[in-house]
């Protein structure tokens, strides 16, 4: 029926352009947190003078932002499994110290160093998991202790001390560029191409599943907002890649996220095991009786979270290139809320990761954007509590009138 | 006696359903009013408006209670003038003490500060009259199920009651506690309060009742009154008596020879009561292309019985056997019982049917993902494509498949779940209650998908608690009472009174 209209429209303009805001208003939950990061962009590159987009500060933006973003993949799993992870910013720190202590203190060789802090991670979050899974023990009160736990591991390992400096190499992890395999000279010609067929990519991928919905009939979006969305999309992301190659490039540690996002994105919406866990998260008691196995993918969330903590924890790391007891305070607070301010419920079963992703870009340009204005920590802390405020009822009024 | 209470022509409708369709009540000063009539009959609706559940404009028809029309807004209103409701299900609070809940809501306080003394001694006074001795700082949760039962009676005399209604109070009691109930109740008659006293036990009907209303389909079929003495025969004749009209699809028979899945001695017990024995030594089979009934009332076991089967989602200490086509297998989680050939859809679709935020196309394929599946990859295309189907097939009203289930009808979303099972394709499909809740024109088109089920081979296993649903759509039935199967029937041979006799006989052996 959609379909049908909007074929037979397409020589009205008007009509499109009608259909596709009304669909645009209906969709408000879904791109309403797109259009907040834009303006709040927007608001930011007015009110610094263009400081904010400018390359360097770019780039800047995306290495500070780096390890909440890894973690809010994961941590977007584990709410929409219908729990939450309290102890993400102490594993974090520990794995951090405990990679400081393998490195610097006991020269083992930093590739080794780092598998078998991801080992670690993954274990700390099965021993976390164990408990919510199979013993049923709230999440809140499992990682609640485990936050204890491991900040309290992370002094001990640490005897309170910083330990640094990283070798060079294990530095790169967080501050390297990719090299420019065309010699650019200016211009990072490799990342900016990297950044071109990227978008290329998004864009194919968007006009194939188009075609396959075309084929059954469920296509839902008009094609003048099909069109519009995607075209903006393209020209972001080239714009992006082009400010950073005129930077140094593209940084390591945007090519891991940028990985991550594409494969956790995959897992959640298209794979049987994501769907398994809205599943879970939306009516444990219905999957359970579907035959879903929701333990074991309890379990995994929690494993999951584990080894992106973990490597967050070297990315943080080899960022500061030391490891510190205070590293990690607090960070759980700030990928808990990026997920909720990108639309994910309290309750499970909804949430995506790119909304996560964008969640936590909100709460970065607004750190970056207020400190760049000279707006002290003490205000930072209270827009940024009242933005994640905003943002929950936005998308709570959002879904009653929905 | 002069009458209290009198219930005018109240209709009372649900999108898609008349649950009470110009039912009248007159209840006399100081008797106990009995209420019988099946399941969904409408007997607790009829109360839920008396106490102000259903607020007065949310109905038709006049209440009038001691004289005066009332319009009770809410259940404080009516407890205000003396009508106490006490539910099937307890509204204790577990973890409270005897004393705290009997004046929850009612404190005995000055100025926000709570008196324990008057609480303490308010309750032990309200205790004695129901004759229960215990502490007033007892915890609940401490009291056996009679006794939580007492702490509520106690709890309505504490608001000083006039007309007590009481919802299968006896449901979950042991005889003892049955026994000693129904003698409070006539001792509360002889101090001139008031009961209506809603029950399936005809046989403690007609221990303690003066008049009984019997109610069916939404209407009050009759007024018996007890002093002219009843047999339990009549009040089953005016509780089940309805011709089977065309609200069925034709039976043609399918049953085969060859037995789809045969259950040996199966026992379950309770899981947190280990004691108690839920279902009891049950044997049965059903055949290929055959629908098999089984029949009883709440509590019997069924839903117990069937979600035990269903890989064990009920129960400990499961014990028995089952053959899935002359096959025995072994079935200890839900995985594997699908794997079996084996399907279960709820009596509760909100709570383990369906998940509520999620699209009608999601739901569909739950229970069988990798069908739609490349690998570990969802098809979307497939997956539309299926949705669509069963959109079709069922007759789904919705504006999409891209509709969020929550919004559907009752109907609907039982059509959803339906389509999920259907989907994992079972050669045994067990349906509990499947129409509960659904207007008639939805249920005759689950009934059609039924036979047609039946027709293509599948074996199909109807819980009901609708008699004319079981007469209607199985080909045999089994009638289960207190956890065992205490008869078997062709439905050619079964009417709703030998159903209800199987019951009773039973119910009065044990």
């Amino acid at each position: 029926m959609t379909q049908a209209t909007t074929n037979s429209v397409h020589d009205q303009p008007n009509i499109e352009v009608k259909s596709s805001w009304s669909f645009l208003r209906s969709h408000m939950r879904e791109y309403g947190i797109l259009f907040a990061l834009v303006a709040i962009m927007i608001f930011f590159q007015i009110t610094t003078d263009g400081i904010l987009l400018k390359p360097v500060n770019l780039t800047n933006l995306i290495l500070q932002n780096s390890y909440i973003i890894i973690m809010a993949v994961g941590m977007l799993l584990v709410i929409v499994a219908g729990h939450i992870d309290l102890s993400v910013g102490s594993v974090m720190g520990f794995i951090g110290a405990l990679a400081a202590v393998m490195i610097v203190n006991w020269d083992i060789p930093y590739p080794i160093a780092a598998i078998l802090c991801l080992i670690a991670g993954g274990l700390i979050g099965m021993a976390q998991g164990f408990w919510i899974a199979y013993l049923r023990i709230p999440s809140f009160i499992v990682t609640l202790a485990g936050m204890l736990v491991f900040k309290g591991l992370t002094l001990w390992l640490l005897a309170g001390q910083s330990v640094g400096p990283f070798p060079k190499q294990f530095q790169l992890i967080a501050s390297g560029f990719i090299p420019d395999l065309f010699g650019g000279e200016d211009l990072n010609l490799f990342s900016l191409f990297i950044g071109v067929l990227v978008a290329l990519i998004i864009v194919g991928l968007a006009v194939r599943s188009r075609m396959e919905a075309a084929k059954t009939g469920s296509i839902e979006e008009p094609f003048l907002f099909f069109a519009a969305k995607n075209a903006l999309i393209f020209i972001a992301l080239i714009y992006m890649s082009w400010l950073m190659a005129d930077f140094r490039g593209l940084p390591n540690v945007f090519i891991v996220m940028a990985l991550l996002i594409a494969v956790y994105s995959f897992v959640t919406s298209r794979t049987t095991m994501g769907r398994r866990i809205y599943a879970i998260g939306g009516n444990e008691k219905a999957a359970m009786l579907s035959g879903i196995n929701s333990k074991k993918l309890t379990f995994f969330t929690f494993a999951n979270m584990g080894v992106l903590a973990a490597l967050a924890g070297l990315v943080f790391a080899a960022r500061l290139n030391t490891a510190t007891p205070k590293a990690g305070l607090g960070f759980e607070l700030d990928v808990i809320a990026a997920v909720f301010i990108g639309g994910a419920s309290m309750a499970g079963g909804v949430g995506t990761v790119v909304g996560a992703v964008i969640g936590a870009f909100i709460m970065g340009v607004m750190n970056n954007g207020m400190s760049i204005l000279g707006i002290g920590i003490d205000w930072q802390q209270v827009i940024k509590g009242l933005v994640l405020l905003a943002a929950v009822v936005f998308d709570v009024m959002n879904k009653k009138k929905g | 006696m002069s009458t209290i209470l009198e219930m005018r022509a109240i209709t009372k409708e649900f999108p898609g359903v008349k649950a009470l369709d110009q039912v009248s009540l007159s209840v006399a000063e100081g008797e106990i009013h009995a209420l019988v009539g099946e399941n969904g009959a409408g007997k607790s609706t009829l109360m839920k408006v008396l106490s102000g559940v259903y607020p007065h404009g949310s109905y038709t028809g006049d209440i009038v209670y001691d004289g005066e029309v009332k319009s009770f807004g809410s259940i404080r209103d009516s407890e205000s003038d003396g009508i106490i409701i006490i539910h099937q299900e307890l509204a204790l609070v577990p973890l409270l003490s005897v004393a705290e809940n009997i004046f929850l809501g009612n404190e005995r306080a000055q100025r926000g500060v709570i008196d324990w003394r008057q609480t303490r001694e308010g309750a032990a006074e309200v205790l004695e009259r129901v004759g229960l001795h215990e502490h007033p700082d007892t915890i609940v949760d401490n009291l056996g199920l009679g006794k939580q039962q007492l702490v509520e009676i106690a709890k309505a005399l504490s608001k000083n009651v006039r007309l007590l209604i009481l919802d299968e109070p006896t449901s979950s009691l042991n005889e003892t506690d049955s026994e000693k109930l129904l003698d409070l109740l006539l001792e509360f008659k002889a101090r001139g309060i008031t009961s209506i006293l809603i029950s399936h036990k005809l046989n403690e009907i007609s221990r303690v009742a003066d008049t009984i209303t019997v109610i069916r389909d939404g209407t009050a079929v009759s007024r018996l009154d007890c002093s002219a003495g009843i047999s339990e025969d009549d009040i089953i004749r005016d509780m089940v008596g309805r011709s089977l009209d065309d609200r069925y699809p034709p039976r043609i028979p399918h049953a085969r020879d060859e037995i789809a899945m045969e259950v040996k001695n199966w026992c379950v017990t309770h899981p947190l009561h280990a004691e108690r024995e839920v279902v009891k030594d049950v044997s049965f089979n059903v055949k290929k292309g055959e629908v098999l009934g089984i029949a009883g009332l709440m509590g019997a076991g069924r839903t117990e019985l069937a979600m035990s089967l269903f890989g064990g989602s009920y129960g400990a200490n499961i014990r028995g056997e089952v053959l899935m086509n002359g096959t025995p297998v072994q079935m200890p989680n839900v995985r594997s019982a699908i794997n079996a050939g084996l399907a279960y859809a709820t009596e509760d679709r909100k709570t383990y049917g369906l998940v509520l935020d999620d699209t009608i196309r999601r739901n569909v394929p739950l229970a069988d993902l990798e069908g739609v599946a490349n690998g570990i990859v969802v098809n979307s295309a497939k997956e539309a494509a299926v949705g669509n189907q069963y959109r079709d097939r069922l007759n789904i009203k919705s504006s999409s498949i891209e509709q969020e289930t929550v919004n559907l009808s009752g109907g609907n979303q039982q059509k959803v779940v339906l389509s999920k099972w259907l989907f994992s394709d079972p050669d045994v499909l067990i349906l509990d209650e499947p129409t509960r809740g659904i207007d008639v024109g939805a249920k005759f088109e689950i009934y059609t998908v039924i036979r047609e089920l039946a027709a293509s081979g599948k074996a199909i296993i109807v819980i009901s608690s609708e008699l004319p649903e079981l007469l209607g759509i199985t080909d045999r039935l089994y009638v289960m009472n207190e956890g065992r199967f205490v008869g078997e029937m062709p439905t050619e041979d079964a009417s709703q009174e030998k159903i209800m006799a199987t019951i009773i006989k039973s119910g009065d052996q044990a």
